[in-house]
């Protein structure tokens, strides 16, 4: 199979392309979105390839457009929403818990709202309290949306690909800082499907389940890991609901150790979740509590140093994979 | 609870659509481009200090805007924000209002602070996030706030000011004080349903506000042409029962009559109303933002020719309040101050770990005090990585 590199940006640009091409029915709506082509470039062309029609630029109202698209997605129009980051989804939720989600179940199955969000969600360089929200555990927590969040760029393609097929509201969750990573795709057309987990690096002694930008903190770690000799398994569950535990479960049976890694807080944070599964599934396969590395529970303040102290870091990763490991 | 007085509407047997087409603003000017006076124009509340204290506020506007922009391209802040072009909305404003009246603004708005008395070293900590920053270095450049000085600290998600504003003057009519608030917002934010309510609570209410829509023609990169479809801002608050003017918002001495006159309406008759003040963002959104892909030269061009501070200048040197002279010395003073302050600014430390946890809740709760406890730990063992917290701790 032959394969490219291309960026998470060019890799998102073209599943919507392709997408669109394949589908007279797929429309993207969002600030920006055609003539500026998108706050982050991911739309670059697309309002010159589709026409005005199907590229469209909306007001400044997030709840007002977001209720648009759920109006056409149940005539049968896929619409693909984006938020010009996934903060000011905030603005939008009542459309997006109360309504995308529960529409084909209050309707009794007689209407359906395929359509996707996406945008940028998680921290990036110094934006502050407001524009740094992880999203996943809130979105996680509502019947009827999917949610996915992936880290790479074969992976935003392909589930991208996925999601704006899917029947069902499908959020989707990229990372600003992760728009300029290049990375492998095949050159044919391809999807991955939704809820598939994926081993991003074999290894015997610790499961570390990570997704979105926290893989690549976990593959900063691995050479100071390598060196103390702990040989991680990297596991990317890619989607958060549905949940792949299938594969987590194979690979803590394998490895006997657990260490999970999220942007978000603590409290309530998608890791909480992922542990009680785990506890439920094969508590008497691991030989030692769960350890998560989270952000601490702050509203993510701007200056630097504390933005960075926040936050994850490759350095807190090695030393709850060294606390897995009775290595402290 | 406001009783509306029954209204006879005239009853007709065929239909007959209303257009709202007769509806149309004048647009109040007081000062022409040339710095001279409209016939028959009706000056605000305004003497030589006033004046000077307004033309003074817009030097160190441009001034801080021109050297916060390189100092964002060296990259000595990390983002920044101008008002370049729109001085005379948020200054005009404030000085047609009294000092304890609120203040909830956008963002594009810093003349109320410095015309209030923010220092150029509030500014700047601010900007450097060091811990003499107000806000203890936790918001955005340009986020600023300062309760002494009644101007609520700024928050990004756009919108979400305008109702506060109006809970705020709530609270100011019951609490019987005799002062207002004044709500900044751009065109391209009345797009949010935010908006939209609290028009709607402020007649409903009767609340001492007032709307000051500063329609720049632009939200980011989208024209208010594809922003809506409407004759701008100003039907809408007639559409909520308001009072509501359109002025040259250039024109600092409309700017101030405008204001003058809603905050007597605003604190007198508890009626809030709308100002749309049509301006222009001379400069970029933000400094993310390229503006040479989606406007012209041409078009900036033109609006430069109606630019609030020269317009202004022309004014005070006609009527010799001010020289030429006075005004090269005040422009060097004023680089000398900024380029000082910001030197201090950028020396002054981070605030430390311990300000992760506090102002979270009115207390710092144990599991916060668990965290910071471990991440100070974690911090002790690879000071390194964490080189601007790892130099003190609170405890050391
Ligand atoms: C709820 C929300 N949606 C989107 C944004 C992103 N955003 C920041 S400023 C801006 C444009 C606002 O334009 P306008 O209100 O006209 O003010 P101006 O910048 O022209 O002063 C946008 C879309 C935001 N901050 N909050
Ligand atoms: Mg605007």
């Amino acid at each position: 199979m032959s394969t490219k590199t291309i960026t998470i940006r060019e890799a998102l640009r073209e599943a919507i392309f392709e997408e669109m091409e394949r589908d007279p029915t797929v429309f993207l709506f969002g600030e920006e979105v055609g003539e500026y082509n998108g706050a982050y470039k991911i739309s670059e062309g697309l309002l010159d390839q589709f026409g005005p029609r199907r590229v469209i630029d909306t007001p400044i109202s997030e709840s007002g457009f977001t209720g648009l698209a759920v109006g056409a997605a149940m005539v049968g129009l896929r619409p693909i929403v984006e938020f010009m980051s996934f903060n000011f989804s905030l603005v939008a939720m009542d459309q997006i818990v109360s309504n995308a989600s529960k529409m084909h179940y209050m309707s009794g199955g007689m209407f359906n709202v395929p359509m996707v969000m996406r945008g940028c969600n998680g921290s990036a360089a110094q934006v502050s309290s407001q524009h740094s929200h992880c999203m996943e555990s809130i979105f996680s927590y509502i019947p009827g949306l999917h949610v996915i969040s992936p880290s790479s760029a074969k992976d935003h393609k392909g589930l991208l690909k996925s999601a704006i097929r899917d029947d069902n509201p499908v959020i989707f969750l990229e990372n600003e800082l992760l728009y300029s990573l290049p990375g492998e795709v095949p050159s044919d057309e391809f999807t991955i499907p939704i809820g598939v987990a994926e081993i991003k690096k074999e290894g015997t002694d610790v499961t570390v389940i990570a997704h979105s930008r926290m893989v690549e903190f976990v593959k900063v770690a691995l050479p100071a890991l390598s060196e103390m000799g702990i040989d991680i398994e990297l596991l990317d569950p890619r989607t958060l609901k549905p949940l792949d535990i299938e594969t987590i479960v194979r690979s803590v049976k394998k490895t006997n150790r657990v260490v999970i890694v999220e942007e978000g807080w603590r409290f309530c944070g998608i890791g909480s979740e992922i542990a009680d599964q785990i506890y439920s599934a094969c508590f008497d396969y691991l030989d030692s509590p769960v350890v998560r590395v989270t952000s601490t529970e702050n509203p993510m303040p701007y200056a630097k140093n504390l933005e960075v102290a926040t936050l994850p870091s490759p350095e807190k990763i090695i030393e709850a994979i060294k606390s897995v490991t009775y290595r402290n | 609870m406001k009783k509306s007085s029954p209204k006879k509407d005239p009853v007709v047997h065929l239909p007959e659509f209303v257009t709202g087409s007769a509806l149309s603003f004048p647009i109040l000017k007081i000062l022409k481009e040339d710095g001279t006076l409209y016939k028959d124009a009706v000056l605000p509340l305004i003497d030589r200090e006033k004046a000077l204290k307004i033309y003074d506020t817009f030097l160190f506007l441009r001034i801080f805007d021109e050297r916060m922009l390189a100092a964002q391209r060296q990259g000595r802040i990390s983002f920044f924000m101008t008002s370049t072009g729109e001085e005379a909305t948020h200054v005009g404003s404030a000085a047609a209002l009294q000092d304890d009246d609120m203040v909830m603004a956008q963002y594009r708005e810093p003349g109320p602070l410095y015309f209030r008395g923010f220092t150029t070293a509030n500014f700047m900590n601010q900007l450097f996030s060091n811990e003499q920053d107000l806000g203890k270095g936790r918001q955005m450049p340009v986020h600023y706030g300062s309760k002494k000085l009644n101007y609520m600290t700024i928050s990004s998600p756009l919108a979400t000011q305008i109702p506060q504003s109006v809970g705020y003057a709530y609270a100011q009519k019951i609490e019987g004080s005799q002062s207002c608030t004044l709500c900044f917002f751009g065109e391209g934010a009345a797009s949010e349903g935010d908006f939209h309510a609290a028009m709607n609570m402020a007649t409903l209410f009767e609340v001492p506000l007032i709307f000051f829509c500063r329609n720049n023609h632009y939200a980011i990169s989208t024209p208010s042409e594809q922003q809506f479809a409407a004759d701008g801002i100003a039907p809408r608050g007639v559409g909520y029962g308001m009072k509501t003017i359109r002025i040259d918002g250039n024109d600092v001495l409309a700017v101030m009559k405008a204001t003058e006159e809603a905050r007597k309406l605003a604190v007198e008759k508890n009626e809030p109303i709308l100002i749309e003040a049509m301006t222009y963002r001379l400069g970029a959104h933000s400094t993310s933002d390229d503006p040479s892909g989606y406007r012209s030269r041409k078009e900036e061009n033109r609006w430069k020719k109606s630019d609030p501070v020269l317009r202004m200048k022309k004014w005070l040197l006609a009527q010799e309040w001010w020289s030429e002279k006075e005004d090269q010395e005040a422009m060097d003073t004023k680089r000398e101050e900024v380029r000082n302050e910001m030197q201090k600014a950028e020396k002054i430390p981070v605030s430390e770990l311990s300000s992760l946890v506090t102002d979270v809740y009115d207390k710092p709760p144990w599991h916060l005090q668990e965290q910071l406890a471990e991440l100070e730990q974690h911090i002790r063992r690879y000071p390194k990585e964490y080189p601007k917290s790892s130099w003190r701790f609170k405890n050391d």
